[in-house]
């Protein structure tokens, strides 16, 4: 089947490129750092078939890393953000070590204990700042020539690290490493009697996953200028997982619809107080009931359903001239 | 005066106490967790919501019609379970055929509505309960307040009771061969279905009935059941889902624990489960009473 990904992909980039003409560059920045965060995060949920609902530990701990080495170092942003992400690798390699011992409702926990953990030692250790995080990090200029405390020049930084990871994991589902992922998803014993070292695949794709969620969270930190106790929550573990769903698990773009949706959704109700966690909580069970797969999910089911139909009749015409 | 490794047996003692009424809730969180994935291969999230729904249904009944502490231990719980056996009816029955993580994604939602409805209600700040059997007495080692031994002797019986029914009775077998099969007891004219409902029932009576006990101990507060419930499901990877007994004693054992570490390595009180955990998995990935499944 021939694939419109990377047609649609262009046509989407294209968009972004002209899209702060119209919206307001710091929010489409927090759209493109949780659409590359639900990206990530859709890697184990929709092509290996893990939950994992404590991914804020490697997008909030990033950003604390990032956020620290910035202010308190001196590093330029490219630095912090790659020591971010190369934080969130390290502890993607620990903690998938760990988590992938088990399978299925236990890997869901296991990972958001562990995500717990990383929420108590960032309110405890002393760099973090506690409650009040760490503020007013420096947003100085990038490469050495990039002045990114001009809002409109750093969002095309962020759509340009948005972009490469959206690559990278497309580049990693559609590879035979992708495929041996699948068929994990699909039957364990089977690719295990097949001689795949199936630990290995997961905790490859696990440690892939949280880089890039690091990604997004190191990123995340500059564009706000704040490392927070709320992102390393289970909180917004929830919401990523969230994002995913209702964009639709193991779509391409869902994640990034459902990021889209959901942060437009918390900018709009952000005067509503918990009525919020509410609605959150309400879509969440209105997705799983109704329409488990998700916006983009549904969609390409309902274009997949209408061409079979035409196939149908055409050959249906064709047998009866 | 003795003093144990330089701490003073008050504050070792006192600590341990605390421990062991950590351990009751774990122990009776943990065990509706296991009893309601036993039957329902549903991990339960809205636990720790349906807990701090207990809390407040003794709070409400308290201030709204006047019915005390005693009252609530039994009417808060049989409330919550109804309003449990309405949300198995309406939602949980409906995705027993798919995946079991739509399960948990759907008590995920349902714990985010419960507790924004009640915060939205109540605010975050605690509502207090006062103490049904105030005062204490002194061991000599220690000071017991009389609420808190009730608490661990309750959970403790409450939690064998459970097992007794479970491991024991005739309609304890027929739960236990409805977890194995199925189909089969329903071959035999048993309502299995019906059987799963008042399980997730009595699984979040369970859950309830530990709010209650909380009350008057914590404050009664909208998100005491969010952080709790994390801190359970360790607990439930420790012990492994397998066996009833497995999570009552890992419960316990746990609490105990945390009430050590806060004696002897404070920093370390709040992570000492997650560590637990982790090294638990990397021995014996099924938990420690569990079965490879």
């Amino acid at each position: 089947m021939k694939s419109y990904d990377m047609p649609i992909f262009a046509a989407l980039i294209a968009v972004l490129l002209v899209a702060p003409l119209v919206l307001y560059p710091v929010f489409l920045m927090k759209v493109l750092c949780f659409a590359l965060f639900a990206v990530a995060f859709n890697l184990l949920i929709g092509y290996v078939g893990l939950l994992s609902f404590g991914h804020a530990m490697f997008f909030g701990f990033a950003a604390y890393i990032s956020a620290y080495t910035v202010k308190s170092w001196g590093w330029s942003a490219e630095f912090g953000i790659l020591a971010g992400t190369g934080v969130a690798m390290l502890m993607g390699v620990v903690a998938g070590f760990i988590a992938i011992r088990r399978q299925g409702i236990y890997f869901a926990m296991v990972t958001l204990a562990l995500a717990q953990m990383v929420f108590f030692f960032c309110l405890q250790a002393p760099f973090t700042g506690g409650e009040d995080g760490i503020q007013a990090v420096p947003r100085r200029p990038m490469f050495g020539f990039l002045d990114i405390s001009n809002d409109f020049v750093f969002y095309y930084v962020v759509l340009v690290i948005f972009a490469v990871g959206f690559l990278i994991i497309h580049r990693t589902i559609h590879s035979p490493f992708g495929q041996v992922l699948k068929a994990i998803r699909e039957n364990e014993q089977r690719a295990v009697s097949l001689g795949y070292r199936v630990d290995q695949y997961k905790l490859m794709a696990f440690v892939i996953s949280a880089t890039l969620a690091g990604l997004a969270g190191a990123t995340k930190a500059i564009v706000f200028q704040l490392a927070s106790l709320t992102d390393v929550t289970w909180q917004m573990s929830g919401e990523v997982v969230l994002m995913t769903l209702v964009g639709g698990m193991g779509t391409v773009f869902g994640p990034m619809v459902g990021a889209a949706v959901i942060i437009t959704m918390q900018n709009y109700l952000a005067g509503f107080g918990e009525w919020v966690l509410v609605i959150q909580g309400v879509i969440f069970v209105v997705t799983v009931l109704l329409f488990r797969r998700g916006i983009v999910g549904e969609i390409t089911a309902f274009l997949r359903a209408r061409s079979a139909a035409k196939t149908a009749a055409a050959e249906g015409a064709a047998q009866t001239a | 005066m003795f003093e144990l490794l330089g701490i003073p047996p008050q504050a070792l003692f006192g600590q341990l106490l605390l421990g062991l009424i950590n351990g009751a809730f774990y122990a009776l969180l943990s065990l509706g967790l296991a009893v309601i994935f036993g039957m329902l291969n549903v991990i339960n999230f809205a636990h720790g919501a349906q807990y701090m729904m207990g809390a407040f249904t003794a709070y409400m009944l308290l201030q709204y019609l006047g019915i005390g502490y005693w009252g609530a231990l039994i009417l808060a719980p049989i409330i919550v379970g109804v309003f449990g056996i309405i949300i198995e009816r309406l939602f949980l029955s409906r995705l027993y055929h798919i995946d079991h993580l739509y399960g948990l994604l759907l008590t995920f939602g349902l714990a985010l509505i419960i507790e924004g409805v009640f915060r939205q209600q109540y605010g975050s700040s605690g509502l207090p309960y006062t103490n049904p059997i105030p005062g204490g007495t002194n061991l000599g080692f220690m000071f017991l307040p009389w609420y808190r031994g009730w608490v661990v002797v309750l959970s403790l019986v409450v939690c064998l009771a459970t097992w007794f029914m479970i491991e024991k009775t005739k309609l304890g077998s027929y739960l236990r061969a409805a977890t194995e099969n199925p189909t089969l007891v329903r071959a035999f004219g048993i309502n299995v279905p019906r059987m799963m409902t008042l399980t997730y029932g009595f699984g979040v009576g369970l859950a309830a009935l530990a709010g209650v006990l909380a009350a008057p101990i914590y404050s009664v507060n909208p998100i005491m059941g969010a952080n709790l419930i994390i801190v359970v499901f360790a607990v439930v990877v420790i012990g492994g889902m397998g066996s009833i007994m497995g999570s009552i004693l890992t419960g316990f054992g746990l609490g105990i624990i945390e009430g050590l570490t806060k004696v002897f390595y404070p920093e370390a009180s709040s992570t000492v489960i997650f560590i637990i955990m982790a090294i638990v998995l990397m021995i014996r990935p099924a938990g420690l009473f569990g079965t490879p499944r």
